[in-house]
């Protein structure tokens, strides 16, 4: 079958899509994005969280055919999208979620140099991830930050249990989480600093 | 493998009365997972994400009505007054990725015995609506799990709303798991006050073939706390009421040993369950009465 | 090969980043890792790739009678279909033995082994035809323990064994079996006013890796394949892959794809040349991606382990003797078992004094899983034996029992059960100092103003079950002792190149080894290394290859000690030939050059006050100065196959920690609330990555106290819980907070004075919260993971 939705602001066409394919499976082998993770393909672990909608989702336990038409982000697409929200939604209520419409305004530039990754503007919890010492292997990483992203969005000045409970969906196997916690406040500190 | 992508609740219909093997898909929590590791291979899948009416609910009267597909987010959030069993079996489902896609019907549809949901709807009293081409009708929720992982749906029928009755008294719900989040149940527990009726309803998940009351005890409980005049004089239950209450729900339990706990300590486990949750909900009940929600 | 293959690894550069040894310079992974740019094994593509599925088998023991592939090869989509039969050369691999078959052949021996492989153009496709081909087995007798393994009729997992240890084996079905003796513990234990006995179960742990085994195959023209993959040692994986395929080494050109994670799951081969057979069949790359249900059976685990122990001591607490006898289950092929047993064995009287000793480890051949490397190998099982029996004795006697181990605590000098004389500093009894030093998280967390109980600071969490009940707090402590690096005499060494030219007119230093970076951070120190070094800012690391020397193992917490020793001595040889360099272009201007004490600093040359005889740019021009050395550290030596006695180990690492825990023992849940950690790490080369690689392993430590355990019916060996499902690993909600004290006491033997940091505290972390769990409840609990039907009298 085709599907035919919209990621990281771009429309993005699938041709020949079997049936039983996954999202995730979309985004990393027909589409080129394989930031999402393929950890457990079974919702427990949140490696392949992605925005669908605006929500964060398992991107595995979406089927290819369920997205037709609507927005994904993805963390190919982050740091662009929360540059495109402190730009244009300007929340310091906390209550400022992303509207459908805010989704299809916002657009992914092309062309970065991810060589070395550096000069790369990153979002806030990207950058915080680095600074804190919450990125290991890393395999864990594009989830959590698709998930953090959104708490922090929801609620900028989270609780430790807060922060906890956002991601008690989101495994991680190298740090403890001792040092994503520490992002995570870091990442809400520098946004309360900013505002 | 085909994927059908009805636009409404009608066409949802028609292909399920043409298809009656289709499997629907909404959050995709229990077929995605049956699918990527390929212990199913559907000839059908039917998407009900584009059904704009699974996704509503309404609080009436008497019921809410809750949508096949509201999100477990959205009940947590929006119904912990109304139905605050319920909002307290979604607060456990999986992880918040979940619960912003599943929905109680994908757990009745699943009928799996460590659903979350069934034991809070269970006490809390539901009605599950199903619909086919030849019309729809109501299935209490009581008659509505009919064996391990098999409900009362006829082939052609879908899930459309479930029919939860608002709660007038305080309600409990608890799950055990070898986790701190994210976890199936090894067994679960719910419990609800009715005092407009002057009785209590259980809900037992993960201890038996299906999920189950403990009838058993809630007649005991319903005699004991009329005898006492409970109701009326708001006392503390006495321990040995509470004990044997929670030592009746524990025989009503029927559960088996596997990889995730003994029968020995799910019919423990469900007993600890039933005297805490009395404990809370009566103390509730006895104190404000009128704070629904519940403390989680 | 036509088409183009994307996600290969390249160069990262660190231009703007300064900081040299001692310093938490950030990852130059990192900013690649949180864009979703950084390729791991699973993300490599090419545009005419084919899937690689596995058929593995569904019995655990079983002659294959026979095997029909007719179907699946007559699919649509299809363009290999491989048994045995189609095996091109060696039949078998393996790290220290080579009994793994490639694909299963006579017999299978264990659930889940390779049986068949197919090629299809979509992993569906692949998965279909793989259901098609039929399979007979003639089932037999499963061996599951040491009785069944031992018994005077029992079936010989392998037949006719000829590895380097059949000889002295007391039984075929054993591996490897390591006795140690030293003193007379008979003697000493009539000193004994105190004697405690105790039998432990150590459950089987799971790596639990995220990143799932995978990668890609592309064959290349001159007939040899061009290997992408996750893994921990390329070039054993070299070593084991080429005979297999029929083609020399420098055929196979393995690249290391990105990893995600490792623990010791991947020193073994999993996917590599299965892989490989399929695109040099079909000559087309192939991409193989295993999901989670068969990822379990695609690595090793961490042997399941049976331990019986006794100590004495007088009533004053000094210990009289120690007799042990640890039996670890290899599973059905050896992997890494019988250096586990040496390890358990020459570990296994913990970090005390001890002179009377009789030991004895043995490994078995059984038809469970498969078990080899996991962080901690060996050491750990011991380490959850005897500190419980440390508990037990304290109890006994009446005393604290953290002042029960520091009156026992080995320091530098003792010598330990195998003559070896611990002759770097062991700081056993000020690490349990520490610990025990720390403030205690306040009590009762979960009470909220007014609001009634925060269930997520209680156990159960976020699944309601106590607002408080039957939560009882208990406290626990314990000390482990780990080897750092390859022990009994293997040669173990790493390589390494560097380069250093000029590029725009700054000098760059090129890092290439072949060190596998599973997360660890090892990149990030080869750039301190070489900035430490060279004097440079900008350095450059080159993808992991084996166009390159071997590095060794990332495991053992070798890998700062080892390779981060290679590139020392590399750069030290650089420099030494950019001063000969500036010495003959500029020697005669200043009388400074004759000054043996040159250094590289700041991009230039400098004497050792600080004067900048010429800048490195001035010297080099367009030269490069390029080595590539080999560095190993000092020699060790087997362990007597009698005694057990040899100077057997590199290094030794040590770490203590405190669990604070909340029990709901109605219920038998358990909240970790606090796991506080001190270790001695000799030099914090990176602060950041040390306090990280000690939170990461206290958890895996704290997964298998209270949840871990791959689960395997004793009745048909087949493992229950394959799934993230029902194999629970900690998630953010059960994982305490982590405080870590860290000491910096110098090997003087070890480059930078470093330590190995990665394993230790995966030691002490699964002992002290099940002593704090013993602490709440009472109760004895000998197993791990303590579930909650141990806590609860429901088993």
């Amino acid at each position: 079958m085709r599907v035919n939705f919209t990621v990281n602001g771009r429309p993005q066409e699938a041709d020949d899509v079997w049936e039983g394919e996954s999202l995730l499976y979309v985004l990393r082998e027909r589409l080129g994005l394989p930031g999402s993770k393929n950890a457990c393909e079974q919702g427990e672990c949140g490696s392949c969280t992605v925005r669908l909608d605006g929500v964060p989702v398992c991107s595995c336990l979406v089927a290819a055919g369920q997205v037709e038409g609507r927005e994904v982000v993805t963390v190919e697409g982050l740091a662009d999208f929360a540059k495109e929200r402190a730009e244009h939604a300007g929340c310091d209520s906390g209550a400022c979620g992303t509207s459908l419409d805010a989704a299809k305004r916002w657009e992914a530039k092309p062309g970065q140099d991810s060589q070395t990754g550096e000069g790369v503007e990153l979002s806030p919890i990207q950058q915080a991830f680095i600074d804190a010492g919450a990125v290991q292997c890393g395999f864990c990483t594009p989830g959590l930050l698709v998930a953090a992203d959104e708490m922090l969005e929801r609620n900028p000045s989270p609780t430790d249990a807060d922060i906890r409970e956002a991601l008690s969906g989101n495994l991680c196997r190298c740090t403890g989480y001792e040092k994503i916690l520490d992002a995570v406040r870091l990442a809400a500190a520098r946004q309360g600093e900013a505002v | 493998m085909d994927f059908l992508r009805p636009a409404s609740w009608e066409e949802a219909l028609a292909a399920k009365a043409e298809h009656p093997t289709a499997v629907p898909i909404a959050g995709g929590t229990d077929v995605m997972v049956e699918i990527n590791f390929d212990h199913r291979r559907p000839e059908y899948l039917l998407d009900l994400n584009r059904i704009e009416l699974l996704r509503e609910w309404e609080v009436g009267e008497e019921n809410v009505r809750l949508g096949a597909s509201v999100p477990y987010t959205t009940i947590m959030e929006n119904l912990r007054a109304e139905l605050p069993g319920l909002a307290l079996a979604s607060h456990t489902v999986a992880s918040p990725q979940i619960r912003n896609r599943g929905g109680v019907g994908g757990n009745l549809g699943t009928a799996s015995p460590a659903g979350d949901a069934h034991p809070a709807l269970l006490a809390a009293g539901a009605e599950v609506e199903v619909e086919s081409v030849r019309g729809s009708r109501f299935i209490p929720i009581d008659e509505f799990y009919t064996g391990v992982k098999r409900n009362a749906l006829a082939p052609d029928e879908l899930i459309k709303t479930v029919h939860v009755k608002k709660a007038d008294g305080p309600q409990q719900y608890s799950k055990v798991g070898t986790r701190n989040a994210m976890v199936i149940a090894v067994c679960a527990f719910g419990l609800a006050l009715h005092p407009e009726t002057r009785t209590v309803r259980t809900g037992i998940g993960s201890a038996a073939p299906t999920p189950i009351r403990a009838k058993e005890a809630e007649a005991f409980l319903n005699a004991a706390l009329e005898e006492g005049g409970f109701w009326d004089n708001g006392k503390i239950i006495t321990p040995s009421i509470a004990k044997q209450f929670a030592d009746l729900c524990s025989g009503a339990a029927n559960p088996i040993d596997d990889v995730r706990g003994t029968a020995k300590y799910r019919r423990h486990a469900v007993g600890i369950m039933a005297r805490r949750q009395l404990g809370w909900t009566w103390e509730q009940y006895r104190g404000t009465g009128r704070t629904l929600e519940g403390a989680a | 090969m036509a088409g183009t293959t994307t996600g290969i690894p390249r160069d990262v550069t660190q231009n703007h980043v300064k900081g040299g040894i001692g310093e938490s310079t950030l990852r130059p992974d990192g900013t690649l890792k949180v864009t979703g740019e950084f390729a791991y094994s699973s993300d490599m593509w090419h545009e005419d790739m084919l899937w690689g599925q596995v058929l593995r088998s569904t019995v655990a023991h079983a002659e294959i009678v026979s095997i029909d592939t007719a179907e699946a090869l007559a699919m649509d989509g299809v363009y290999a279909v491989m048994t045995h039969e189609d095996l091109p050369a060696a039949k078998n691999y393996g790290m220290e033995f080579q009994d793994t078959p490639v694909l299963a052949y006579g017999k299978v021996r264990h659930h889940g082994e390779p049986v068949v492989l197919v090629a299809a153009d979509h992993p569906e496709t692949a998965r279909r035809a793989a259901a098609k081909v039929v399979i007979e087995y003639r089932e037999l007798p499963v061996i599951t323990d040491e009785a069944s393994a031992t018994a005077p009729d029992a079936i010989l997992v392998h037949e006719g064994r000829d590895d380097h240890h059949s000889g002295h084996v007391p039984h075929p079905n054993i591996v490897h079996r390591q006795p140690i003796i030293r003193g007379n513990a008979d003697e000493a234990a009539k000193r004994a006013d105190v004697i405690v006995k105790g039998e432990y179960t150590f459950g089987m742990q799971d790596q639990a890796f995220l990143g799932p085994e995978s990668g890609l195959a592309v064959p290349a023209e001159d007939g040899g394949v061009d290997l992408y993959v996750a893994t921990q040692w390329l070039h054993s994986d070299l070593k084991q892959i080429a005979p297999c395929l029929g083609l020399p080494e420098e055929k196979v050109r393995m690249t290391m794809a990105g990893v995600g994670g490792a623990f010791g799951g991947r020193e073994d081969i999993s996917m590599q040349i299965l892989a490989s057979l399929l695109a040099m069949r079909t000559g087309k790359p192939v991409k193989m991606v295993y999901n989670r249900y068969e990822s379990f059976f695609g690595h090793v685990h961490r042997h399941p382990a049976k331990l019986y122990y006794e100590h004495g001591a007088t009533k004053d607490g000094k210990l009289t003797h120690m007799k042990c006898k640890i039996v670890l289950d290899g599973g059905a092929y050896a992997s890494s078992t019988a250096s586990v047993v040496g390890n358990a064995s020459s570990l296994s009287v913990g970090p005390y004094v001890i002179d009377d000793v009789e030991i004895e480890a043995i490994g078995l051949y059984t038809n469970n899983p498969p078990c080899g490397a996991m962080r901690g190998f060996g050491a750990v099982q011991a380490c959850f034996a005897y500190e419980a029996q440390m508990d037990k004795l304290a109890a006994k006697l009446g005393m604290d029992p953290v002042e029960l181990r520091q009156l026992n605590a080995m320091e530098q000098g003792t010598i330990m059960p195998t003559g070896q004389v611990v002759d770097s500093p062991a700081p056993v009894a000020e690490l349990l100092r520490m610990v025990k030093a720390r403030p205690m998280p306040p009590e009762r967390q979960w009470e909220t103003a007014g609001e009634g109980a925060d269930v997520r600071a209680l156990p159960g969490g976020l699944s309601n079950t106590s607002h408080g009940e039957g939560v009882v707090r208990g406290v626990g402590y314990a000390v482990g002792i780990k080897n750092v690096g390859f022990s009994e005499g293997f040669d173990d060494y790493s390589t390494a190149k560097i380069r250093l030219e000029v590029i725009n007119g700054e000098p760059v230093a090129l890092v290439h080894t072949a060190m596998a970076e599973v997360g660890q951070g090892g990149v990030t120190i080869h750039a301190q290394i070489a900035r430490t070094e060279l004097g440079v800012q900008q350095v450059t690391i080159h993808p992991a290859d084996t166009q390159v020397g071997s590095a060794g193992s990332t495991s053992a917490g070798r890998q700062t000690y080892m390779t981060g020793g290679a590139i020392k001595n590399s750069c030290e040889i650089v420099r030494e030939k950019v001063l000969e360099i500036g010495r003959r272009k500029f020697g005669s201007y200043h009388p400074a050059w004759a000054n043996a004490e040159l250094l590289l600093e700041g991009g230039k040359v400098v004497t050792d006050n600080g004067e900048a005889l010429a800048s490195i740019a001035d010297v080099l021009e367009d030269q490069a100065v390029e080595v590539e050395e080999e560095w190993r550290h000092r020699p060790t030596q087997a362990f007597d196959l009698v005694t057990g006695q040899g100077n057997g180990h590199v290094q030794y690492a040590f770490a203590a920690h405190r669990a604070v825990v909340e029990v709901d023992t109605e219920l038998g849940l358990v909240k970790v609330i606090e796991l506080a950690c001190a270790q001695d790490v000799g030099k914090a080369v990176n602060p950041l990555s040390v306090i990280g690689q000690i939170q990461g392993g206290t958890t895996q430590g704290l997964g298998v106290a209270v949840m871990e355990e791959i689960i395997v019916d004793p009745k048909t060996a087949k493992v229950r819980n394959p799934s993230f499902t029902d194999y629970l690993i900690p998630t953010i909600l059960d994982t305490p907070t982590i405080p870590v004290d860290y000491l910096e006491l110098a090997d003087p033997n070890a480059p930078y004075g470093v330590r190995g940091i990665g394993e230790a505290p995966t030691l002490s972390s699964t002992p002290a919260v099940l002593a704090a769990i013993r602490a709440a409840t009472g109760l004895e609990l000998n197993k791990t993971p303590v579930r909650p039907e141990a806590l609860t009298g429901t088993l």
